[in-house]
């Protein structure tokens, strides 16, 4: 049996590399890329530790809603990235400076 | 036993070994395919800690969705990336920000002490649940028991995730909609 320490340290690997992402990147869509790094290793620490809620399962329900508001936080974020694209030409956010049309 | 440890070792330098390329590589296409890898590892290691069901979901709902979504509007967004995908393997590694590699390997020493700490005492329910044999056995059938708590206890939030989830995905169609000619 795979301790619960195993999946803790993966999971922490895996959200500091998306930190990194969503720190460093120059483009928006991998920024996006990074936060979807973080949400996974959220959802490996609620499915390694809802290994002990034997009776009630509350990690596994609540990494399934995780997943689906990550998918639906992606799509609104791709949205409004085609938008600023649209009026920007340009999807680094070094760029979007400004408020006003 | 061994076989266990081997399979869980090496998927999870295939998740971490993925990510780290996502983050060095400087071809974004090449990164966002290899998103794909890193989804589907982290898919096998949710299977070890025996949530099959939420392994499916992730492949279905992120391979499946979030991924070509991303992929699309990525072919929309950059022209300047196809003349780079020509170009061949010109630059393939990024230097990293010392800043932001600052920020994250700091955050992570964080964690990891957290998880050392954790591994060696555990939380006082985690070893109640051992000590009550309440804690999921490979034999269970985990989906039954899902779908009658998700339908029982967990209905509330079942319900707001999918009221949420049309609200999302409205306001996802209007902003991507295109804008009418106003007369």
């Amino acid at each position: 049996m795979i301790t619960l320490a195993h999946f803790v340290i993966v999971s922490a690997i895996l959200f500091s590399i998306g930190l990194y992402a969503v720190l460093a990147k120059k483009n928006a869509i991998l920024i996006l890329v990074g936060i979807e790094l973080m949400i996974n290793a959220a959802v490996l620490n609620l499915v390694a530790f809802g290994r002990y809620d034997g009776a009630l399962y509350g990690g596994q329900t609540f990494a399934l809603f995780a997943i689906v508001l990550a998918a639906a936080a992606v799509a609104v974020a791709l949205a409004i990235i085609l938008n600023v694209y649209k009026h920007y030409k340009s999807i680094d956010p070094d760029d979007i400076n400004e408020l006003k049309d | 036993m061994t076989v266990h440890l081997v399979l869980f070792y090496l998927l999870a330098a295939t998740a971490i070994g993925s990510a780290l390329l996502i983050v060095s590589m400087k071809n974004l296409v090449r990164s966002l395919f290899l998103f794909f890898v890193t989804l589907f590892a982290v898919a096998g290691l949710y299977i070890f800690a025996l949530a099959d069901f939420v392994a499916i979901t992730q492949v279905i709902v992120y391979v499946g969705g979030v991924l070509v979504l991303m992929l699309f509007a990525f072919m929309l967004s950059n022209r300047a990336l196809l003349n780079d995908l020509q170009e061949g393997v010109r630059g393939v590694f990024a230097l990293p920000r010392w800043q932001a590699l600052l920020v994250a390997t700091s955050f992570l020493a964080i964690l990891l002490f957290v998880a050392v700490e954790i591994g060696e005492n555990e939380p006082y329910w985690i070893t109640e649940a051992q000590d009550n044999q309440s804690i999921i056995q490979p034999q269970d059938n985990t989906i039954h028991h899902l779908g009658i708590n998700l339908m029982t206890r967990y209905v509330l939030p079942f319900e707001v995730v999918s009221v949420f989830l049309m609200m999302a995905l409205m306001g996802a169609a209007h902003l991507a909609r295109k804008e009418e000619k106003q007369s």
